[in-house]
């Protein structure tokens, strides 16, 4: 029995390599500039962790297939070398590839998130709340209009709550309910939440990014290829939290101009 | 210290009455008992959760039968709501943490073998024990209650972030009523552990019996002793988190709702609170729970090894060491929760590296582990089974741990499904494994009774494959995005994944069908299994020196006096290949700790 158990882990630590090496389920292609970074972090992330997975599994096997069943006449035996090179090889082999992973890992995080956005990244706002995102845009001034959360009315459509009747920076702002960002143009995108935490998730541009009530954030990012993407909420918000999502369409800047003068009309 | 330690050891003459005997027993072996039973109906009750929603997620339209006794308005048709499917989803992750994975390997088995294992007639405060449990039971019962109390349980998770748990009613069904029986629970859960942590501690520190140094007590015991300790200061954190989280609901405060939040178009009557120190509170309990829950499976496995094995690990202390090295970083890298939470980006570097040097001390542990079957004799049996079949577990689940250790994946693998396989792998079904090896090795010691072994393989083997048909294809599904926590996929790119998700139900429900096998197995073992000897493993520690069960003071007015490490194998004695820890006899070859 020890030898079928034997077999059997190996096989179950094979049948699971199989699609991870026939790439059968993986990210969504890559569309964003920083992405790429990510996308090596992973893969060599994957190659070690998947060595030291089927390493692990088979030698375990092979000891249990090897080492089972009484065996009159033999005594037992004590590993080479005892634990003192077991540990050496934890701190060392283990040691080393945690560690340089984490190193450049560092420089996938930093790319992100310690780089600031240019000064002509276009600015976009958006805001979460169950179960919904909603975005705007400045309009012609580049500014956005405060908002003012007693004002905020999902029944009067006022989704920010902002007071185009006597907030100058707020009459021409645009909000839609679908994002839309111009094909290799920085986005600037400041993160707002009205009412509870919620994520921002577009597995597509490798962004993933908490909202935090009660703090506004910003990321930045640049999409590289014209497509339509999705944006989902990851983080639990509620009974329609499945359900919140929206569409990010990266367009070409002329398509882009076309779409946001169409939106503007619409306000 | 250990001079005088039997005569610390409580002195409380055998009960009388049934009460006292089965229901408030002050004995830390009832005590053991009733919470292995209470763990048993929890796990029950969390594993019928989790069919229901493996079933609902597969097959979102299909009715399941009976559900509506379940809830009122949660499903009706049978069919589950969205809202009911966040409730399940929080009622069967707070079963499993609290009261299987907390409860069974620590509060159960360690109960019932801690103070057998130092020598010890009872735990130092019986009646802390006592309540201990008795408090345990009273916060379980208080979280079936929110099933019926309201609008039902709460559905925010067993992470509970604010503020969706602390603005109340206005956040959906279950913020109001149910987030405050939630809350109140785990308060009392946390009150009931403590009371468990201050008996380990002052056992092992002080009631050790006469020779028995810290580097004879066995590895469960020192196992339990660690996570004591973890109990002693993580819960003691969660419950003042939980206390303030029911403030914010009860007394107006705003610890964790931020100024200005607005729900279904209401100014909510808050401001100031922070949203992120409620996650740091939560997960500054929540890493080392995880501990919690696996590191007593650690000592049972070695120990369970060990016997089976018939030679000891190859370094007692390096297991110790590494099991004291996961405490304490267990707290430095709590942070890996909250990587896009929205803390400082710098805090998310600074807490992946204690993160990702956890890995070292787990490797340590795998290694000895894998090191010590070199040379064995390994004898194969349920209990062994389960034990290997627990190390290929930890390394499947921490070889993911090598993923989520870096923010930068954490970008895409962040509350995917990679996240659930990760932790199910690692405290939830490798802590599962180690509560049955516990289960088949120490049944004949605690209900005098030997379990069915033919049928506990046929549980192994049917178990072992189905857990890596459920969790093994979650991590496909996490690299593909597909988030956590839905009730349904309506998203476009998880569409085609929705056939991964019908394999992983079928493999659920025929895993969990399986474990039928087991309760018949212990109901019928309980009653018409065969007697047990005092010692059927041939094993050396104190718990085999007794008879089956134990008598009431554990050693039958007895002083023991240990001589030997507690994992005196591959000798030559006069009782065959090993050497009892109470044994005076003197062998060559055998290596003894001082």
């Amino acid at each position: 029995m020890a030898k079928l158990l034997a077999v059997t882990i190996v096989v179950i630590a094979i049948l699971s390599a199989i699609p991870i090496i026939r790439n059968t389920w993986h990210p969504l292609p890559d569309v964003s500039a920083h992405g790429q970074a990510i996308d090596d972090q992973l893969s060599e992330t994957m190659w070690e962790a998947g060595i030291s997975f089927l390493a692990s599994q088979i030698i375990l096997a092979w000891f249990i297939w090897r080492y089972s069943g009484n065996r009159p006449g033999e005594k037992t035996k004590t590993f080479p070398g005892g634990a003192t090179g077991l540990v050496a090889a934890a701190v060392i082999l283990v040691g080393v590839e945690v560690f340089a992973l984490g190193i450049f890992g560092v420089k996938a995080w930093a790319n992100i998130y310690f780089t600031p956005p240019g000064a002509d990244a276009m600015p976009v706002q958006v805001q979460a709340g169950q179960f919904a995102f909603y975005f705007r845009y400045t309009g012609p001034d580049g500014t956005f209009g405060a908002i003012h959360p007693e004002m905020l009315s999902e029944a009067n459509q006022n989704f920010y709550g902002i007071d185009t009747d006597h907030d100058s920076d707020a009459k021409d702002d645009i909000v839609t309910a679908e994002m839309a960002v111009p094909v290799n143009r920085e986005i600037r995108l400041l993160m707002h939440s009205k009412d509870v935490s919620h994520s921002f998730y577009v597995p597509a541009l490798r962004i993933h990014q908490d909202f935090v009530p009660g703090l506004d954030l910003q990321i930045h990012f640049t999409a590289t290829k014209v497509g339509r993407y999705e944006i989902v909420c990851s983080q639990l918000c509620g009974l329609g939290h499945y359900n919140m999502k929206a569409y990010l369409s990266v367009l070409s800047q002329d398509d882009f101009d076309a779409w946001l003068k169409k939106q503007a009309a619409l306000q | 210290m250990h001079d005088t330690s039997t005569h610390a050891a409580a002195h409380h003459g055998p009960p009388t009455s049934f009460i006292r005997k089965h229901v408030f027993s002050l004995d830390h072996k009832v005590i053991g008992k009733q919470y292995y039973g209470l763990g048993l109906v929890a796990v029950i009750i969390g594993m019928v959760l989790s069919w229901v929603m493996r079933i609902h997620l597969a097959w979102t339209a299909y009715p399941i039968p009976g559900l509506h006794l379940l809830s009122g308005t949660g499903a009706p048709g049978n069919v589950m709501t969205p809202e009911f499917y966040l409730q399940v989803m929080t009622m069967h992750a707070t079963f499993m943490v609290f009261f299987v994975l907390t409860v069974v390997p620590f509060a159960a088995f360690g109960n019932f073998f801690l103070p057998i294992h130092t020598g010890a007639e009872d735990m130092p405060f019986p009646h802390f024990n006592m309540m201990s449990f008795w408090t345990t039971f009273v916060a379980f019962c208080v979280m079936l209650l929110s099933f019926f109390v309201g609008d039902g349980p709460t559905l925010g998770g067993w992470t509970q972030y604010a503020p969706l748990s602390a603005v109340g009613a206005v956040a959906g069904p279950g913020q109001g009523s149910g987030v405050i029986i939630w809350a109140t629970s785990i308060a009392i859960f946390c009150v009931g552990q403590l009371f468990g942590a201050l008996n380990f501690i002052p056992n092992v520190l002080d009631l050790r019996c006469k020779g028995m140094s810290m580097w004879r007590l066995p590895m469960p015991t020192w196992a339990w002793f660690i996570t004591s300790c973890m109990g002693l200061t993580s819960f003691s954190v969660l419950m003042p988190a939980c206390i303030l989280l029911i403030l914010d609901h009860v007394a107006g405060t705003s610890f964790f709702v931020a100024s200005n939040l607005v729900i279904n178009d209401q100014l909510q009557p808050h401001s100031g609170g922070s949203t992120l120190l409620w996650q740091h509170l939560f997960w500054f309990f929540g890493h080392p729970e995880v501990y919690i829950a696996i590191v007593p499976g650690m000592g049972i496995v070695s120990h369970v090894l060990i016997t089976n094995m018939r030679k000891p690990m190859l370094s007692h202390r390096v297991l110790v060491y590494s099991m004291g090295a996961l405490a304490v970083l267990s707290y430095m890298v709590y942070g890996h929760h909250m990587f896009v939470s929205g803390m400082n980006p710098f805090s998310s570097l600074v807490f992946s590296f204690p993160t990702l040097l956890i890995t070292i001390p787990s490797t340590v542990i795998v290694l000895v582990w894998i090191g010590s079957l070199y040379g064995a004799k390994l004898r194969i049996n349920a209990a062994s089974l389960f034990a290997l079949g627990f190390i290929s577990m930890f390394i499947t689940g921490g070889v993911s741990g090598f993923f989520l250790a870096q923010p930068s994946i954490q970008i895409l693998l962040h509350a995917t499904y990679f996240v659930v396989a990760h932790f199910h792998f690692t405290m939830a079904i490798a802590a599962l494994f180690g509560i049955f090896s516990g289960t088949y090795f120490w049944f004949p010691k605690m209900w005098g009774r030997m379990m069915n072994d033919n049928l506990g393989k046929l549980h192994f083997w049917l178990t072992f494959i189905g857990v890596y048909a459920i969790f093994m294809p979650m991590h496909y599904l996490g690299l593909a995005g597909n988030v956590r926590r839905y009730q349904a996929f309506v998203v476009d790119y998880m569409q085609p994944l929705v056939g991964v998700h019908q394999f992983i139900t079928i493999a659920a429900l025929f895993t969990g069908a399986v474990q039928l096998i087991f309760i018949y197995n212990f109901i019928h073992s309980r009653f018409w299994g065969e007697p047990a000897p005092e010692n059927p493993w041939q094993g050396t520690s104190l718990e085999w020196s007794v008879p089956s069960p134990p008598p009431h003071d554990n050693f039958g007015g007895k002083h023991p006096v240990v001589y030997h490490d507690p994992y005196q194998y591959g000798v030559q004695s006069s009782t065959g290949d090993y050497l009892m820890q109470d044994s005076p006899e003197q062998v060559k070859g055998a290596q003894d700790e001082p």
